[in-house]
């Protein structure tokens, strides 16, 4: 059977995911991550100074990271799982609500949204900078998530839905009983690669002074004028965060194609 | 088998978009314990005749009553009629994040709200009686169509329906997994269980139906015993489509 094969072309704006087939010596993300693990390494042993102090500083930052990380995305998950199911409700009103804002957040840089929910609705309700920030977060990331429930819904062949519904199953049990358990196992990893877009992504919220590592960095670097060590270190362990993940995605998708056989 | 309907379709007229007309005013009526073959080219509406009982699909027009139950008023409790009626897909739609046992306890468990131990006893019996006793714990993925189908078979007979549509049962099967299924279906005939039926089966019809009607083009052409409409075809586009398939 000849394949057509489409023109549009499809390029991950995540981190590197290992290929499967690359189980060579030296693949690009070994290369990556042991040479990053072996520069943050070898820094502090040759250079003490300022690299050790460097090291001791970010620790706090990357608990912070971790933390908006972590609790933005599971209001985003909450977020996303509504707006999903949203995005393919019958009923008019609630579709609409859904797209419009699915489409909304989609044009509206991340940025910019910090800016606005902490500065410009910040003078209505006054948010702490953390919840702000999470606030935010969460808000754009709900958006993009409820794109991937929405097609992980609509991967689900029809006849699951009529199996279910044939046997006397209401509709809302039978999405959360039949829809919804397999939903979630199809987005595992498109919800992991968001969950690494976001990590990056959190950066930004040190511009509203929540102590991120990037944050830390900057606090570290204006004090003592070091901006080249201190930012290669910052570089450097944003580098190994996202790779390490990047390669626990791509062993639960390898698990998962193993599980469908 | 006693003479009241337990089916009873009433000028059926259903239509998609504007030219589409799949059915255009069937009528028909099934008894209880009666097993009934409808066979006809595709496009012929048959499937959707079917589907028009449990209502996955919506009449445009037109009545269908299980027993005394309104299946098309739109104010009836369509699930309490779907817990009466059984439905197996061509293409099985088990569900596939659950196990063959977990499959057949689903609905018990959901809608009927049996308890766990009963349920599973239940579904152990089923599976058995399916020749698929050892399989419980597999999931849909790791069995064949015709392991798959016949799991579906007990998951709709979980729920003690009344009636059992089947919507091509065995058009999605290799020919040496098609006997298995209907052997397990040839069984629920003798048992006495209400069944309609679509399929081209023939040797299915001659074992076990009471009736054979031929559909086209949105209406019943012709309907009899399966002798007579095999063997002795009034319609000439009966004649026809049974040159074709014969």
């Amino acid at each position: 059977m000849a394949e057509i094969k489409s023109s549009r072309i499809e390029v991950s704006d995540g981190a590197l995911v290992p290929d499967k087939d690359s189980h060579s010596l030296f693949s690009a993300w070994k290369i990556s991550f042991f040479g990053a693990v072996a520069i943050l390494i070898i820094l502090p042993i040759v250079w003490p100074d300022p690299y050790r102090d460097i090291l001791k500083f970010i620790p706090d930052g990357i608990l912070k990271t971790f933390q908006v990380t972590i609790l933005s995305i599971i209001f985003a998950l909450i977020i996303g799982l509504f707006t999903g199911l949203g995005r393919i409700s019958r009923i008019t009103i609630i579709n609409r609500i859904a797209t419009i804002y699915v489409e909304v957040v989609r044009g509206i840089p991340l940025l910019v949204q910090l800016f606005y929910i902490y500065y410009a609705l910040g003078k209505m309700v006054h948010l702490p900078r953390m919840t702000s920030a999470i606030f935010a977060m969460s808000f754009c990331y709900g958006a993009y998530l409820g794109e991937i429930f929405r097609a992980g819904l609509q991967a689900i062949p029809k006849g699951q839905m009529e199996a279910a519904l044939a046997l006397g199953l209401s509709r809302s049990q039978a999405i959360r009983k039949i829809i919804l358990p397999q939903t979630f196992r199809i987005i595992m990893p498109p919800v992991g690669n968001e969950f690494i877009a976001l990590l990056k992504d959190s950066s930004l919220v040190s511009i509203l002074a929540v102590s991120d590592l990037l944050r830390r960095g900057r606090e570290f670097a204006s004090t003592s004028f070091q901006y080249f060590q201190t930012y290669t270190v910052v570089a450097l362990v944003y580098l190994v965060i996202t790779l390490f993940l990047s390669k626990l995605v791509a062993i639960m998708e390898e698990r998962m194609q193993q599980h469908e056989r | 088998m006693n003479d009241k309907p337990i089916i009873r379709i009433q000028n059926a007229v259903k239509t998609f978009g504007r030219d589409i007309h799949a059915l255009k005013g069937v009528n028909l009526e099934i008894k209880s314990g009666e097993v009934v073959l409808i066979i006809g080219p595709s496009g012929s509406g048959k499937s959707t005749l079917l589907r028009s009982v449990n209502r996955l699909e919506t009449l445009t027009s037109g009545n269908i009553w299980i027993d005394d139950d309104s299946v098309t008023d739109q104010n009836s409790d369509i699930r309490k009629i779907r817990e009466e009626v059984g439905m197996v897909f061509q293409s099985f739609n088990l569900f596939k994040h659950l196990t063959a046992l977990e499959n057949i306890t689903m609905a018990p468990l959901t809608v009927k709200k049996t308890s766990k131990k009963e349920a599973k006893e239940q579904a152990r019996q089923l599976l058995d009686r399916v020749g698929l006793g050892d399989k419980e714990d597999a999931y849909p993925g790791q069995l064949s169509g015709g392991q798959q189908q016949r799991v579906a078979i007990a998951r709709a007979l979980a729920m003690n329906p009344r009636v059992i549509l089947f919507d091509e049962p065995t058009s999605a099967l290799d020919p040496e997994m098609i006997k298995e299924v209907l052997d397990v279906m040839l069984d629920l005939a003798k048992e006495g269980m209400t069944m309609l039926v679509v399929s081209h089966e023939m040797g299915f019809a001659k074992a076990a139906a009471d009736r054979v009607i031929f559909m086209d083009d949105g209406n019943i052409v012709e309907e009899g015993t399966p002798e007579e409409l095999f063997s002795h075809p009034k319609e000439d586009r009966t004649k026809t489509f049974l040159q074709h398939i014969l």
